[in-house]
């Protein structure tokens, strides 16, 4: 008879054990305030289509000091996303190769974060434009 | 052993499947010398305290892929891991995290085996050439495109680094997939349509989330995590134009 | 040797969502965070009335202003529900059918919700 009896550990945890999954955890978790952000978008819009009373009571609510002080956390924590999501593009990507050299993890990541920074700006310029 | 020697703990994960009901750490104290590995330290333990501790080692030269364990909790390889870089605090060994502990820190790998036979892990030529015809061509561009991912040495680091090969033991894993990805990439294979079938299966790349440790802890710089993504899209295209194409992707 | 009885993964739906919702969240997302929440309300550095009502029941019945509202409102959620059902499955929560329906479901449904209004909306 196998004296063989492999131990199987158990996964609980296992993203405390190691800093490396802890971060991994935290940038996964900024998908929350992207949801809830997405939600409050939402509920703008619904309010959109009751009509001006109603949308102005949507802005009104926006105003509250409450919803300030969440907005501020949601600009932290979902450029914290952008930050993420444009450090793990260089192993999502199949490799990029210019004049015969393969392009960088840092140029590509630098690109995706420039590009964030391009088209905040141009929204902004936008914003403007629209008054 | 050279004089003048220093003490370091070394804690060890011990789990003997005869007689113990879970694993658990023993603490040894090892004189070592500065030039001395993780792999050494277990192995001056074997030879004084307790011949009965198991462990995997063959090249003590990283290319052998067989020295892998936990080392205060990161997936390294034994032999090239010294013992000076963590004295005097104490160091930890455990046997590779995500598989099974067969006695120690030997861990059971047959489901790892299982995978790299099943990824066809050779050349199945595009266009079979007798040998009239000569050997099959390929350009210093063309042979670019894979090398990177002919230096795994199968050590499974990668796997221990692996959370979703933690909570789902069926799905491929970085290294197979890598060394899939090594012969898809191959000018002189034909093979990448069957091997899709795998790759877009539910054991396939969709159990990675992208957590890129894999290529953190990888000895040989293969990075695995970029050959699984790379195989998402690859899938992902596989699936939606499947329709399209006359032959069909896989079924 | 292949394995037997492979099952094709319906995955790339959901990671296909995933990363156009990533990818727009992490480009567009802290801008509108900032246009929306912070500046307008708080009447910082843009100008006053870029959210009034005219403006922006103008902007959503413009076509090109539907679908980014769409857009936004859909793939942001979209992404969120696919991250939290992996997240959910790491931490060892492996609801199945229940987790799937309230990350996807609450997706789907807002996904219905904003294209009823952008309709109702009118162009």
């Amino acid at each position: 008879m196998s004296k063989r009896r492999p131990y199987v550990r158990s996964m609980d945890g296992w993203w405390r054990k190691n800093p490396f999954y802890v971060e991994y955890m935290i940038h996964e978790c900024t998908a929350l305030f992207v949801a809830a952000y997405a939600f409050v978008l939402l509920v703008g819009l619904v309010r959109l289509g009751q009509g001006e009373a109603a949308w102005n009571g949507w802005l009104d609510a926006l105003r509250s000091p409450v919803s300030v002080a969440f907005h501020v956390v949601f600009l932290a924590v979902i450029a914290y996303h952008t930050y993420t999501w444009f450090v793990i593009m260089p192993i999502t990507l199949p490799p990029i190769i210019i004049g015969g050299k393969t392009v960088g993890p840092g140029v590509i990541t630098g690109g995706g974060l420039l590009a964030a920074v391009v088209v905040s700006l141009v929204m902004l310029a936008l914003v403007w434009r629209i008054v | 052993m050279s004089e003048n020697h220093k003490i370091i703990e070394i804690e060890v994960l011990r789990y003997n499947p005869e007689s113990d009901d879970e694993p658990h750490l023993e603490v040894y104290k090892v004189p070592f010398s500065d030039d001395m590995s993780v792999l050494q330290g277990a192995q001056y333990i074997k030879d004084n305290f307790d011949g009965s501790l198991t462990f995997r080692w063959s090249c003590r030269m990283a290319i052998c892929g067989s020295c892998g364990m936990m080392i205060n909790g990161i997936p390294k390889l034994s032999c090239e891991t010294f013992l000076r870089d963590y004295y005097p605090s104490r160091i930890r060994i455990e046997a590779m995290a995500n598989f099974p502990i067969e006695k120690d820190l030997v861990v059971d790998l047959s489901g790892f085996i299982e995978k790299l036979e099943s990824i066809q892990p050779y050349i199945i030529a595009k266009e079979p050439r007798t040998l009239e015809q000569g050997e099959y061509l390929q350009t210093p561009e063309e042979f670019n495109r894979y090398i990177q991912f002919t230096s795994c040495i199968n050590c499974t680091l990668c796997y221990a680094a692996c959370p979703q090969f933690g909570l789902n033991p069926d799905f491929i894993g970085p290294a197979a997939i890598a060394l899939l990805h090594r012969y898809n990439m191959d000018s002189r294979d034909g093979a990448a349509a069957q091997r899709m079938e795998l790759v877009a299966s539910e054991e396939g790349v969709f159990n990675c989330s992208a957590v890129g440790y894999c290529s953190e802890v990888c000895p040989k710089h293969v990075d695995p995590a970029n050959a699984v993504n790379i195989n998402k899209t690859n899938a992902a295209k596989d699936y939606f134009l499947r329709f399209l194409s006359p032959k069909g992707g896989s079924k | 040797m292949m394995k037997a009885g492979l099952k094709r993964s319906n995955a790339p739906i959901f990671w296909g969502l995933f990363g156009a919702g990533g990818m727009l969240s992490a480009l567009f997302g802290p801008v509108l965070v900032f246009i929306t929440g912070i500046a307008v309300p708080l009447g910082l550095l843009l100008p006053k009335g870029a959210m009034s009502y005219p403006k922006m029941q103008a902007f959503a019945q413009n076509f090109i202003g539907k679908s980014f509202i769409f857009a936004v409102i859909a793939l942001f959620l979209w992404f969120a529900a696919h991250r939290i059902f992996h997240s959910l499955h790491e931490i060892g929560i492996h609801a199945g059918l229940g987790a799937k329906l309230i990350c996807y479901g609450s997706a789907f449904a807002s996904t219905v919700i904003a294209a009823y209004v952008l309709l109702v909306l009118g162009f």
